[in-house]
Order: structure tokens, then sequence, then C-alpha cells
């Protein structure tokens, strides 16, 4: 700011004195962006996550029955009132119809198991919205990802009911739940799934993750409407492809393959609904594909190094935390060269 | 200048409520934030501070005449730490569990700000009577600050006060489902964001009120 002003008063005297003079060409400043799409909202984007959220919900009901609609009923319900009265604690405008709440109680619900008590998706709501959300001023200023904050919330506070034995009901009709998740069936050495049920979903799991094929669908609605980066999934999948290769190669007879690590777990789930919230991911495309790679990185040391069988959640919070100094590392250059320092 | 220092009565309500230690003046973190896990701990460790504390405002308060301003403050150290001596071999010595559970915090009495912060500005300017009121009050508003960050996260947390049963939880065969996390660190700092915007609501609730009224 300072540097032009006084560069002018040093070089020419006459131009800044004499110009309002002339006839003042008609120009208007404002800062960028000067094109926006009218049509790019708040309430669009959750519209569209919803929609891309139909298929994974859909193969949820369809492999562990009505228990999954019942979670999604409880934990979207419960978001909504929790942000309605928080925001309204807050005396702030009720914001619950631009959808978030709704969207955040949705990836919640499907990121639980089915056996989870009605309490646990309550609690991890008010977690989600109150601790991970309002506490930083609502939409848009929160550091982490909201379900993430109550997933976690509730995961460390009921380690039994959210633990790995709780996916498993041996005396189920439903034949995905006799079996332990492939994620920890991978850990205990017990026999894995193939990869076409892994594919299609009809393996244990948290209620959203075990397709991947309605996880793709959604992922690839998302990322074509340019709701999500692409470079966030683009960046989660090849970090694990990457890491899960090399360790195949070094153990080439290993059950246990790149693949598997790509369509088991909540990979797909989270590198397309999880990582790719807007607010808590990196806002240049560098720094998205950036925080996808360290995603993906370390969701691959959480499954393989660490008493977790799954590390998409933790994984995701840890690249939250780290997003501001990716945004520090990749401001993008404007255009006729960086910004002027002050001196 | 004597006079213009808050009377005895003053400096005892000051530190329950106007001037809580913990959520007025923010000091004492360290303790507030790890040993209320439970009831138990906490008190032990609001009486040890109260100990120490009482008994280093009487000290330097006997002693402040005789104060040189550029070692006062080695001097309350070294007073403050003979105390939290005294209060780390007696819990050794007749409470070994608890002084087995609250480790090294007992010790890290020593650097409790909140008490060379009374020795600062009450007990090495005022008389005994005053600064002995002064650290009950202090210690009054420390123990209550405890217990009530203790309460919460004791009941949450495991579903007891005081280790007696209120809530009996799904571990013993009960229908309280125990919040894990309330009783790990996580759970000290969320309680205790929420306690403290919680006091602050009501004190700026209490202070429109006032106006409203002037």
């Amino acid at each position: 700011m300072a540097g032009p002003e006084t560069e002018t008063g040093a070089g020419g005297e006459a131009p800044s004195e004499t110009a309002p003079e002339a006839r003042a060409p008609d120009l208007h400043v404002a800062p960028g962006p000067h094109i926006s799409n009218p049509a790019l909202t708040t309430r669009g984007m959750m519209v569209d996550v919803l929609l891309a959220l139909i298929p994974a919900a859909a193969m949820a009901t369809w492999v562990f029955g009505l228990s999954a609609l019942a979670q999604i009923a409880i934990c979207a319900a419960s978001c909504v009132v929790f942000e309605a009265v928080f925001t309204r604690m807050r005396g702030r405008r009720l914001s619950i119809l631009d959808g978030s709440a709704l969207v955040t109680g949705v990836i919640l619900a499907l990121s639980l198991p089915w056996s989870a008590p009605w309490y646990v998706g309550v609690i991890a709501s008010l977690a989600a919205i109150g601790l991970g959300k309002i506490v930083f001023g609502g939409l848009g200023q929160n550091l982490f990802n909201p379900a993430m904050v109550g997933r976690a919330f509730v995961m460390i506070s009921f380690a039994a009911l959210l633990g790995a034995p709780a996916y498993v009901d041996p005396a189920s009709a439903l034949d995905a739940l006799t079996q332990a998740t492939p994620l920890t069936a991978a850990k205990q050495g017990a026999p894995v799934p193939g990869l076409w049920p892994l594919f299609l979903g009809v393996t244990n799991g948290s209620l959203g993750e075990t397709s991947s094929l309605a996880c793709i669908l959604g992922g690839l609605f998302l990322c074509l409407r340019r709701t999500a980066a692409w470079q966030i999934p683009a960046g989660v999948i090849l970090g694990v492809a990457v890491l899960a290769g090399l360790d195949n190669l070094l153990h080439p007879d290993a059950a246990w393959t790149v693949l598997h690590h790509l369509l088991g777990g909540s990979l797909l789930f989270g590198a397309f609904f999880i990582a790719t919230d807007p607010v808590s991911s990196p806002l240049a495309p560098r720094g998205r594909f950036i925080f996808g790679l360290g995603v993906g990185i370390l969701v691959y040391v959480i499954r393989v190094f660490s008493g977790y069988p799954e590390g998409v959640m933790f994984a995701v919070l840890l690249m939250n935390a780290a997003t501001p100094l990716i945004h520090r590392a990749t401001i993008p250059r404007p255009l006729g060269g960086p910004v002027p320092q002050k001196a | 200048m004597a006079h213009d220092q808050p009377t005895a009565l003053e400096r005892f309500v000051n530190g329950i409520l106007p001037e809580n230690p913990v959520y007025r003046q923010l000091l004492g973190m360290c303790p507030t934030l790890a040993v209320t896990g439970a009831m138990k701990p906490a008190m032990t460790m609001a009486g040890a501070t109260a100990f120490v504390l009482i008994m280093a405002n009487i000290m330097i308060s006997l002693m402040r005449g005789l104060l040189k301003p550029h070692l006062r403050i080695l001097v309350f150290t070294l007073t403050i730490a003979t105390f939290v001596t005294i209060a780390d071999r007696f819990l050794a010595a007749f409470m070994y569990d608890m002084s087995k559970q609250l480790g090294p915090y007992i010790p890290l009495i020593i650097v409790n700000c909140i008490i060379i912060s009374r020795c600062e500005i009450c007990a090495s300017k005022q008389s005994l009577f005053t600064a002995v009121s002064d650290g009950v009050g202090m210690s009054m508003g420390f123990a209550l600050a405890l217990a009530s960050i203790a309460t919460v996260r004791e009941v949450l947390g495991s579903g007891t006060w005081f280790g007696l049963t209120l809530l009996r939880s799904q571990g013993e065969g009960g229908w309280w489902p125990a919040w894990g996390i309330m009783v790990l660190p996580p759970g000290a700092f969320i309680t205790l964001g929420c306690l403290l915007g919680l006091v602050n609501w009501i004190q700026e609730r209490s202070a429109k009120r006032q106006r409203a009224r002037a």
C-alpha cells in the first residue's frame, strides 16, 4: 500500500494532482473475485452432498436393514435441533435452512456402526455441532470436520460401543453382521473377503462405508458437479495406493493387497465425503492435493502401525489441523507478481 | 498507601467468587486440568494448595517488614517450597495411595501462580489477619472451582461422585453410558471451557441487570 503512493509522490509530481481534472474514466474498483456463479450457494452444495449420499445410504439400508435408516434419522434430527438451539443461544440468525447441519448429521450417522445405541448418535451430534462447529463460530469457521469431531468424541467415550466387537453379531440373520469388519479381519490375520464383495459392499463395517461402488458413484457426482474438489480424493487414493503398493512389492504373497486397502474400510467414503469438506480443507488446488495425500498417508500409517483397524477419522482430523500451514505454503501467486511486503 | 488496600473482609469475599482464581484470574490451570478427573484427587489437591497458600501467606505477612524488593521473589519461592515439601511428605506418609495418584502434581504446587500472586499482591503488603483471610478466601475459591469441574467430569465420566455411585455405569451392569472422554485430558479442557463460558455469561447478565437498574 505504502509503496506505490510514495513512488508517485517522489517520481512525478503532476499525475496524481492533474488526474481528476481529465475526464474521469468510469472505473469500479473492487477486490476479486469479479465473476461469481450465483447458482453456487451453500444450500445448493449441501443438496448436492445429500444427493450424492443417497447411494451409500441406500446400500446401508440394504445391508444393515432398518437400523441404518434409524441411525440416519436420529443423527440428522439431533444435529439440526442442536444447530437451532446453539445458534439461538448465540443470538444469530437461524442457520438450519442451509442444510449444513443435516449433511453433518447424515455423514456422522453413516460413519457409525449399525449397533450404536440411540444416545451415541445424539451425543455425537451434540459434540459435532457444539464442539466441532458452533464453538468456532458456526458454518465456515470450524477448524475441524464437525462430523469427525462428533465421531471422535463418542469413539473415545464409548470405546466398547464403537470398537471392533460392536460391529459383530454372531446371532444375526444378516450375513454381513456375523463376520468381523474386513479391516479387523486383516488386523487379526483372519481370512479376508474377496474384492468383489468389498466393491459391492456386502461386508460388515460402518453404515455408509461398506459399498465402494456407492461411494464412487456419489463421489464422482460430487466431483463432476465441482461441489467437491477432485484433488482431495485423488490425493487420498494416491497416498494409500503408493504406500500399499510398496508394501505389496515387498510382500508379494500377502492376502491384503493394494485393492483391498482401497476398497476396504471407509477409505473411499472418507476420501469423497469427509475429507472434501470445503470449510476445513485447503483452498488452493495444490494445497488440496497435498491435503489429500497427507490424509492417505496417515490412513495407511494408522491402519498398519496402530492399534486401530481404520484411520480415516484421525487422519482427516490431523490434516484439518495442518490445513492453515498448507494454506500458507500454497498461496497462489496473484496475477502480476507477488503482493509487495510492507517494509 | 495502606488505606486504599482492600480490607480483610473484602479480601476474603473477593477470593471466593468476584476474583475466583480459576474462573476470573485463570491462574493455577495445571492442577485445574490435571487432577479434576474425580472429586477425591481434586479435593486433596485443593486441601494441599490451601495449606500451602495459607501458611505461605502467614509467613510472608510476618516477615514483610524484612523483605528486600530485589530478593522478594526468591524469598516467596523458598517459603512456598518449604510448605510444599511439608504437604508432599505428609500426603506420602498418611495418604499414600492419593499421593501416588497425584504423582508430580503435589510438588508442582510450588509453581502454582495463585500462591505467589497472593504473596506478592496481598501478604507482602498487608497485616497478618488480612493475609490469612485472603488465603482462606482464595483457597475456598480454588476448591470451589476444582469441585465444580471435578463434579461434571466424574458424574459424566464414571457416573460416580466422591466414589459414590450416582448413576450405575454400563461397565458395572447399570444403564449409564459413561462418557470415557470426560475422565481423559480432553474432558478437562472441554469442561473448563464450558464452565468458563457459563461463568462469563452469568457475569455479563448480572452486569447488564445492574446497568439497567442504575
